[in-house]
């Protein structure tokens, strides 16, 4: 390796430390953009930690309660000495992450927390607020949140810092309405994309590595779908490796399983065919493949020591919630223990093992929705080890076949990257590790 | 390196048998992007017949007829935007976008007298090159354009200017849509987005021909339309990066339709003979609905679609959710479970039973709404008369 | 699209017939609405060629612009448009209601009635949507001074496309997309986008099924389009024609008339085809909801009228905190409408049993008097299992209601194979034993939905003149300008 080149770590460090400095010049906000896996929770622990101990008082607004706590747990663990209150709608029961930390307090109202240093919130909770202003907030998720909740929270703070993915699923809304389609205020683009909109000046920093995602992933993900931003691989291709503790009966579960574990990708491809939505076969290929991984005992070695791989550390992905729903059914027993959910809800969760159920196996044309890139990145990266790919053969043919008619507005700026490229940029590398099924 | 490099020009000439070539222009090149997985479109756009004509010796011509008022309201603004060397035009790009535009050479390239096209094309290249060279300010409307379809040449002969600034080109296409309070429709937009980046296409090929960098052609295209209400244009920037991306998949796409023709019966010709119907038939269509805007076979291909039941008459996402089921007939039997499922069909068929069950059960409990006689009376005849309501029926 | 609503167009298909998606009907439809057909002048964004509109079938009024790009027959005719829509505004208030006063004390009233208007197609929103952009803004005054009643049209039938954006609201009803709410055809989406093809299907005429008057349909010259655009060659052979005639006459009436019977001919009939389909949507029965989104229709049009003298025309774009306003509102009426759809109509509903998400079936076994005594206190617990042939994909833990009495409320115990065991935890009453009839029987059928509107509490939105940093700070105060009320409309 030539010195020229730093390392991850060193790289890593260094826009840290800019974001760190920026907060003490005088921008209203500073917005970091983070691909999957690149600390983006770590920035967030140590930023709030910075402006704490700066005397500052700081909100925090995630965009979910698992985020909050999550977050909760993370900076009473690294940061004991730092008051933390928690504020809650009615009916939330504080998990044990939570209740574990004696500097955390619970409130149904800001008043009861009033003394906290810190205090964090989901932005809907934050949104129930009509008085009170902290110095500084720390913005989580900023792209998955729309700019109407921005809206309804930002008179709660003088400044921000802002953290979140642009490569994950933008923010959608149950109707269709076009009257404020390129508007640089329109409440359905994200809260960063406005944010930028009104405020072209303030600094954009970019985390350079993804601690999460393998040196056989980094590298795929980064050119389909940041290809203007780019990043790497915190790890080198011998920092990390699956081990099956469990030999296997070579059926097409177990090749798989095999190469994802040799490889870090495996497409495990059924025979061509139109199908429903909940196609059983894929449904049964992507629940047995889980399962089959799980049997195969399979043990982490990565730069954090060695650890079995149980069934929480693996989950299953898949674009539609009937399609979950027929997985978990699929799984059986084993549902309770291993996560499946849709990738609007694995976005920013982490696992060993994932196992995707491609969004356009089966599909006679592909649609909007199906291609959305974001979607298939939020699948595509979750893994720290490996991930399996279930598919019927023929999306490339579906992909070509696809009729590009997309309506243009006016004013509203080009979507990076465009889904179809981002699809046959995933899928050409997929298709150096398939697998047939056993017919 | 991959088989389309030293591919010579697929030629398919043939497969017209002998009639005229239809000339490409921006507009059907574009539309080569609206339905790529149909391989009778493929084919017949390959070897550049006249579908129109084709249509309408089937007994199927489109109804692509415009409206006189629409012409001439196009035309007007055209002719306003781009009178005197484009006036109103640098007005707008120097004031409405806030451009920094030196003096500008305004150079027409429309047509004189018979000059042949290629002549013209060259003309268009000597001007270029030189702008190219001094990178000065530099307007050129009708710049005669040359694209490679599928190994054919074919000319485009946009009423675009292509703009340099900066040392980049820009094109700027004027159209008669308005844009009202910033917004205009969305399909207007995205059909002049297709046809700007066929031209940034030409000219690029054009500008790397000349051995420039043919990123000096710039992404952004001017759209000029008039504003709200009235017949004063407005500029827009559009980024077509997306569009130029489509539309050099589904050219590069086109050379796989000698593949598609080679398996068309020996002698078969898109001739207008009695022989025509057989020779498109032979090749399979992909009909969706949305074909009725963009094909000129989309009628006939409808015809076929619906002759033979197929699902895919009823559109996309309704072919979607039947899961693979082309055949309106055979989804039908599996809904009423007279037809044992092939395999591949079982959940399908479990899922239209299922509906077919709720459907019925739903409608059973309804009482059938009492739908009212049509009215006895004669319809509406005459003139209404001028503010007042005295129209008569006849009865 | 749904499976439910593909079976119901394979149906049409092989029937020759429309089928029903719907056995009540979801909109409400006024005793005398104001059925409008306006065209527009082909290539411009607003120019109105005529309008075809009334509240009586057999008496239509006609309005026409007989040369189009003339500043002054225009805005003539718009002045013309303004009395009618305002006319029929002013007759469908009926008695104002006075409501119980808001929390902040202040009176409440909502009108008995409100206006509605029917047009033939999505199109014809949009027309009318730029009709209102382009007029509301006129002034009544001065060098460029229009009739008063032009600015009044344009900010009435703005407030009536608005209104349109809202699901659920009535008060602006397209013909297609309303019978398409309740009938499938055996064309796509695309074609019944054409009204007479769509009738076609639903109603076709004697001795036609739906395919061959669908066909008819699509002849502009047997069937002129619905609007707002015009055929092409209807304005090429005889719409130009006649008004090459007019300017040539100095608009004399004979040439004027002329031009009057040609738009006439286009006009006629759609306008009878748009009574025919009132009449079909009329016979069917109103679904129980749809008095209470017309309050809502109500209560705007209430607010409405009674600030329309104080207010400003409504603003060219929506400020931030106005668009954020409009967009949680429009996505609470959707949540609702959605739900109240599904409650009120078992063929919407089947939707949701189809999907998984909801179940129907016949109760095998009931404990009506169940307690859950786990707790402090013991609490009515009735157990009901449920013998479904659904294919049901919900949770253990599952919360549902049943469909037909969305007060009662069950948790799912555990779904085995087609039976469901349910513990019901809510609407039963207060006491400790249920309210008669309330507790599902033995032999009942039932249906069960997971899917509720949320309660949604009040959402709270900075102030115009607080909007954050973020989105620009305070937009600026709109000032009529010179411009809006001068601007070209040519």
């Amino acid at each position: 390796m030539s010195a020229a080149v730093t390392s991850p770590a060193v790289e890593a460090n260094r826009v840290v430390e800019a974001v760190l400095a920026d907060l003490a010049k005088d921008h209203r906000g500073v917005v970091v953009d983070s691909p999957p896996g690149a600390g983006k929770s770590t920035l967030v622990v140590r930023a709030a930690a910075h402006l704490a101990r700066a005397g500052e008082r700081l909100m925090i607004v995630a965009q979910t309660n698992e985020q909050v706590d999550d977050l909760i747990d993370r900076i009473a663990e690294e940061h004991p000495d730092l008051t933390i209150g928690r504020l809650s709608a009615a009916g939330y029961v504080a998990s044990e992450r939570v209740t574990a930390h004696a500097a955390v307090r619970v409130a149904l109202k800001a008043d009861d927390i009033a003394d906290r240093t810190i205090v964090i919130a989901t932005a809907a909770k934050w949104a129930t607020l009509t008085d009170g202003s902290w110095p500084w907030a720390i913005v989580d998720e900023a792209y998955q949140m729309r700019s109407d909740m921005l809206l309804r929270i930002a008179g709660r703070f003088e400044r921000a810092l802002f953290v979140g993915d642009p490569g994950q699923l933008d923010p959608f809304s149950t109707v269709e309405v076009e009257r404020w389609a390129g508007l640089s205020w329109d409440p359905m683009r994200s809260a960063v994309s406005v944010l930028l909109a009104h405020n072209p000046e303030l600094p954009v920093h970019r985390l350079p590595v993804s601690w999460r995602l393998p040196a056989s992933a980094a590298p795929v993900v980064s050119q389909a779908f940041y290809p203007f931003t780019g990043f790497r691989s915190g790890t080198g291709p011998q920092d990390r490796r699956l081990e099956l503790g469990a030999g296997g009966m070579g059926t097409s579960y177990d090749r798989a399983v095999e190469e994802a574990a040799a490889s870090g990708w495996a497409l495990y491809e059924l025979p061509a065919r139109h199908t429903l939505r909940t196609d059983s076969e894929a449904v049964q290929a992507t629940a047995a493949l889980a399962v089959r991984m799980l049997q195969r005992g399979p043990v982490a070695h990565s730069e954090r020591g060695e650890a079995p791989v149980g069934a929480d550390r693996i989950a299953v992905g898949a674009a539609h919630r009937d399609q979950v729903a027929a997985i978990r059914l699929a799984l059986g027993p084993y549902a309770d223990g291993i996560t499946v959910d849709t990738a609007n809800r694995l976005q920013g969760r982490e696992y060993d093992v994932t196992v995707v159920l491609h969004p356009l196996s089966g599909r006679r044309d592909a649609t909007a929705f199906h291609l959305e890139s974001g979607r298939l990145c939020v699948l595509a990266s979750r893994h720290r080890h490996a991930c399996l790919v279930v598919a019927r053969a023929g999306i490339p043919e579906l992909l070509d076949a696809h009729p590009s008619a997309e309506p243009v507005r006016l004013g509203v700026p080009v979507k990076f990257p465009d889904g179809w490229e981002a699809n046959q940029a995933v899928l050409a590398r997929l298709g150096e590790h398939r697998v047939r099924a056993d017919a | 390196m991959s088989r389309d490099d030293d591919h010579t020009a697929t030629d398919l000439s043939h497969l017209r048998g002998g009639e005229t070539a239809r000339n490409h222009d921006a507009r059907t090149i574009a539309a080569l992007t609206a339905n790529p997985g149909c391989a009778r479109r493929g084919v017949m756009d390959a070897a550049a017949v006249d579908k129109d004509a084709v249509a309408r010796h089937l007994g199927f011509g489109a109804p692509f007829g415009q409206s006189q008022f629409a012409i001439t309201r196009g035309n007007a603004f055209e002719a306003q935007v781009k009178a005197d060397g484009c006036a109103e035009l640098l007005a707008l790009l120097r004031d409405g976008l806030g451009l920094d535009i030196p003096e500008v050479a305004y150079d027409d390239l429309e047509s004189v007298g018979t000059e042949s096209r290629e002549v013209r094309h060259t003309r268009t290249r000597h001007l270029m090159a030189r702008a190219l060279e001094s990178g000065e300010g530099t307007m050129f409307d009708h710049p005669l354009l040359r694209l490679d379809i599928a190994g054919q040449r074919a000319y485009l002969e946009p009423d675009v200017i292509a703009f340099q600034l900066g040392g980049r080109f820009h094109v700027v296409e004027v159209k008669s849509f308005a844009v009202v309070d910033g917004q205009a429709e969305p399909e207007q937009v995205a059909a002049a987005a297709r046809q700007s980046a066929v031209y940034v296409l030409a000219l690029r090929e054009l500008v790397a021909d000349l051995g420039h960098d043919p990123e000096r052609v710039s992404h952004e295209v001017f759209l000029v339309c008039p504003e709200n209400f009235s017949n004063r244009p407005t500029a827009t920037p559009v980024d077509v990066r997306p569009q130029l991306a489509v539309v050099r998949r589904q050219l590069a796409r086109l050379t796989r339709a000698e593949d598609i023709a080679r398996d068309m019966p020996d002698g078969l010709t898109f001739a207008l003979d009695d022989a025509l119907p057989e020779a498109v038939r032979s090749v399979e269509a992909r009909y969706a609905p949305e074909c009725m805007s963009s094909c000129e076979m989309a009628l006939f291909c409808r015809d076929e679609a619906r002759a033979c039941g197929a699902t895919g008459t009823l559109g996309r996402s309704v072919r979607d959710e039947l899961g693979g089921v082309d055949s309106v007939v055979t989804a039908l039997d599996l809904a009423r479970g007279v037809r044992e499922p092939s395999e591949d069909m079982a959940e399908t068929a479990e899922q239209l039973r299922v509906a077919a069950r709720l459907r019925h059960e739903a409608l059973a409990a309804a009482p059938a709404p009492a739908v009212p006689a049509r009215d006895a009376a004669a319809p509406l005849v005459g003139v209404p008369a001028h503010g007042a309501g005295v129209l008569e029926r006849t009865a | 699209m749904s499976t439910l609503t593909a079976l119901a167009q394979l149906e049409a298909i092989a029937s020759g017939r429309a089928q029903p998606v719907a056995t009540v009907r979801h909109c409400h439809l006024s005793e005398t609405p104001l059925v409008m057909i306006p065209l527009k002048l082909a290539g411009e964004a607003a120019a109105p060629l005529a309008t075809m509109l009334g509240t009586d079938r057999n008496a239509p009024t006609l309005l026409v612009v007989p040369q189009p790009r003339n500043r002054d027959l225009r805005f003539g005719y718009a002045a013309e448009l303004a009395k009618a829509v305002v006319e029929h505004v002013e007759a469908e208030r009926g008695a104002t209601e006075t409501l119980e006063p808001s929390k902040d004390g202040e009176e409440r009233f909502r009108y008995e009635r409100a206006p509605q208007i029917i047009v033939p197609n999505r199109g014809s929103v949009g027309f009318l949507r730029l009709l209102g952009r382009s007029t509301r803004f006129r002034s009544t005054e001065g060098p460029w001074a229009v009739d008063p009643a032009v600015p009044m049209l344009g900010r009435w039938l703005t407030w009536f496309a608005d209104r349109n954006d809202r699901p659920g609201s009535s008060v602006l009803l397209t013909l297609t997309e309303t019978l398409r709410l309740h009938w499938a055809t055996g064309q796509s989406s695309l074609e019944d986008g054409n009204l007479a093809a769509l009738m076609g299907w639903i109603d076709p005429p004697e001795g036609m099924d739906g395919p061959s008057a669908a066909a008819r349909a699509e002849d502009p010259v047997v069937s002129p389009p619905a609007g707002p655009a015009t055929d092409p060659t209807f304005d090429n052979e005889v719409l130009a024609p006649a008004i090459a005639a007019f300017d040539e006459s100095g608009g004399e009436p004979r040439a004027e008339e002329r031009i009057r019977a040609a738009v006439a001919s286009q006009l006629i009939p759609t306008w009878d085809l748009a009574w025919r389909a009132l009449d079909l949507l009329r016979a069917l029965p109103e679904g129980a909801s749809v008095p209470k989104r017309w309050e809502r229709d109500r209560d705007s049009f209430t607010y409405f009228h009674r600030e329309f003298a104080e207010s400003p025309p409504q603003a060219k774009l929506d400020d931030a905190v106005r668009a954020a306003r409009r967009l949680h509102d429009l996505e609470r009426s959707q949540e609702s409408y959605e739900a109240q759809r599904a409650f009120d109509d078992p063929l919407v509903m089947a939707e949701q049993r189809l999907a998984g998400q909801a179940f129907g079936g016949m109760v095998t076994e009931s404990e009506p008097t169940r307690l859950d005594e786990s707790g402090k206190r013991p609490k009515l617990r009735p157990y009901v299992r449920i013998r479904t042939e659904d294919p049901v994909r919900l949770d253990e833990g599952a919360t549902v209601v049943n469909a037909a009495r969305p007060g009662l409320k069950g948790r799912v115990v555990e779904i085995d194979g087609q039976d469901v065991l349910l513990e019901l935890t809510g609407g039963m009453g207060r006491k400790q034993t249920p309210e008669p009839g309330v507790v599902p029987e033995p032999g009942q059928r039932v249906v069960f939905t997971s899917r509720t509107a949320d309660s949604w509490g009040a959402s709270k939105f900075p102030e115009r003149e607080d909007t954050p940093w973020t989105h620009g700070g305070p937009p600026a105060e709109y000032e009529p300008a010179d411009e809006d009320a001068t601007e070209v409309w040519s």
